[in-house]
């Protein structure tokens, strides 16, 4: 376990790149996710068929080959930038179709009564799933969240093996494969440093939970 | 004088037709209801009632014709929609109340929204209406702590808060307590006698007797019967009225 001590600043530097990333993804597949879930339930069809045509391509594709599509198909069209950008923009494109699902299911689970009434009060779309929708919805949008971005923060991982690089599991990657550490030690602490994010962001997730429970 | 005569009626059903699949729900309906007129719909289950009401506000397309509420065509979907809604109340037999809205809430929400009333404003014509209602020390509350009579009150509070022309009811006392009737029955009645446009989904035949001027008696989505409601009830014309009546009588 030596090699964690040794290496200690790598790995934190190695937990903020990824916390970085996953920060990144997190707003980004939130907001992309949320407009394309009301985007699935809007009275205007192209937009509906924009969202499931989205869903029905990132969530049947592997992680890895969005990623390949971002880092090299982005500068075949014309797109340059850093790989951190590209990585972050397939984490968010890929996660967004699973939480587009996530709001989606929230919205169908609040009473059909409700729509019904903002819109006979006059509301328009946008106005109900506001004022009307999204905040009854969040309380089932929640637990399915939560999984989806769990799961994210895991993938983050993926990003940092396809090139980003600093993150954690680059950082095991280095110490394990270039300085020829022993693998189990090593990857321990890539193990422990993925807790150390993931563990507590469920235990935040729990909280809200029974927060957005009692606000009623 | 002849405004009364040169005014629109308040709604104007001109040869509307709805299908469900291969369901025809509404054939070719034809009413007009002047201003101050309180409408009860009659008919047995499925007949069209809940549909007919809902195509007067647009919650529900229908296939041709035309409804104009006001002398105005109802537009399709989108923001003219919107505004006409607005001036159309409705009253839901599940009340359908905004849960995570406090009874305020749910009556400000529309004219904040909607009419771009400030809050204050708002409020104060809302505390109004629930005293009027009869329901103002409830403001607070969720729509889960009320009653079933009380919430069905916050409702047409929360309807009539839009100032609407018309104010439609698709059996607002179907889901009650039967001891709660009366208190929501009472304020319907009240809005009849102030001369709101009213059009009333409901078998309560009190409130037939008491506050309407006419009924309309529905049966396979036509308008079968169209009648002053004395007349209505004593000497119903169809077999399909007779028969009904003495169905919903006996109960
Ligand atoms: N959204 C829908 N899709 C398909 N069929 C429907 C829909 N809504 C209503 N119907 C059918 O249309 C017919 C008329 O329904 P409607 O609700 O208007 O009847 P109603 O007179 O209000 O009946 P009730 O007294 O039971 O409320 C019924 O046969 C009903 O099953
Ligand atoms: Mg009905």
């Amino acid at each position: 376990m030596n090699v964690i001590i040794e290496n200690f600043p790598l790995y934190v530097d190695g937990l903020l790149r990824t916390l970085q990333i996953c920060a990144y993804g997190f707003v980004g597949s939130l907001v992309l996710g949320t407009i394309l879930g009301a985007f699935r339930v809007s009275p205007v069809a192209p937009l509906r068929w924009v969202g499931t045509a989205w869903v029905t391509v990132f969530r049947n594709c592997p992680l890895t080959i969005v990623l390949f599509f971002c880092a090299f198909g982005l500068p075949e069209v014309g797109i340059n930038g850093l790989y951190f950008w590209f990585g972050v923009t397939g984490l968010v494109l890929y996660t967004s179709a699973f939480v587009c699902e996530a709001v989606r299911s929230g919205i169908n689970s609040v009473s059909p009564g409700q729509a019904e009434a903002a819109r006979a009060v006059g509301l328009n779309f946008g106005q109900s799933l506001s004022s009307v929708i999204m905040p009854q919805a969040v309380r089932t949008v929640i637990p399915p969240l939560g999984s989806v971005i769990i799961a994210m923060i895991k993938n983050s991982a993926i990003v940092g093996a396809f090139g980003v690089g600093g993150d954690l599991f680059a950082v095991g990657q280095g110490l394990a494969s270039a300085q020829g550490k022993a693998a189990l030690p090593v990857l321990t602490g890539v193990a422990l440093g993925y807790l150390v994010i993931t563990i507590p962001g469920g235990l935040l997730l729990g909280i809200l939970e029974r927060k957005v429970a009692i606000a009623r | 004088m002849s405004t009364a005569e040169a005014a629109p009626p308040m709604i104007r059903a001109s040869a509307v037709n709805k299908h469900f699949g291969d369901l025809h729900v509404l054939k070719d309906i034809n009413i007009e209801v002047p201003r101050g007129q309180v409408v009860i719909v009659l008919g047995p289950s499925g007949s069209g009632k809940s549909t007919l009401c809902r195509a007067i506000n647009r919650l529900e397309p229908i296939d041709s014709g035309e409804i104009a509420i006001d002398g105005k065509p109802l537009p399709a979907e989108g923001k003219a929609l919107a505004a006409l809604r607005a001036d159309v109340g409705m009253v839901f037999q599940q009340f359908n109340l905004f849960a995570h809205k406090t009874i305020l809430d749910n009556v400000t929400l529309g004219p904040v929204k909607v009419r771009k009333q400030s809050q204050a404003d708002a409020r104060k014509t809302a505390m109004e209406l629930l005293e009027r209602v009869g329901i103002a020390n409830q403001a607070a509350k969720y729509p889960a702590q009320l009653s079933g009579g009380q919430q069905q009150r916050a409702a047409i509070a929360r309807a009539l808060a839009m100032k609407p022309k018309v104010m439609l009811f698709d059996e607002p006392t179907s889901a009650l307590d039967p001891e709660m009737v009366q208190e929501v029955l009472d304020t319907m009645i009240g809005l009849a006698d102030e001369g709101m446009t009213m059009v009333v989904v409901s078998h309560e035949m009190g409130f037939a007797r008491r506050a309407a001027h006419r009924v309309l008696f529905m049966s396979d989505g036509e308008i079968v019967e169209d009648a002053d409601p004395d007349e209505f009830f004593t000497a119903p014309k169809s077999e399909r009225a007779k028969d009904f009546l003495s169905k919903i009588l006996t109960h």
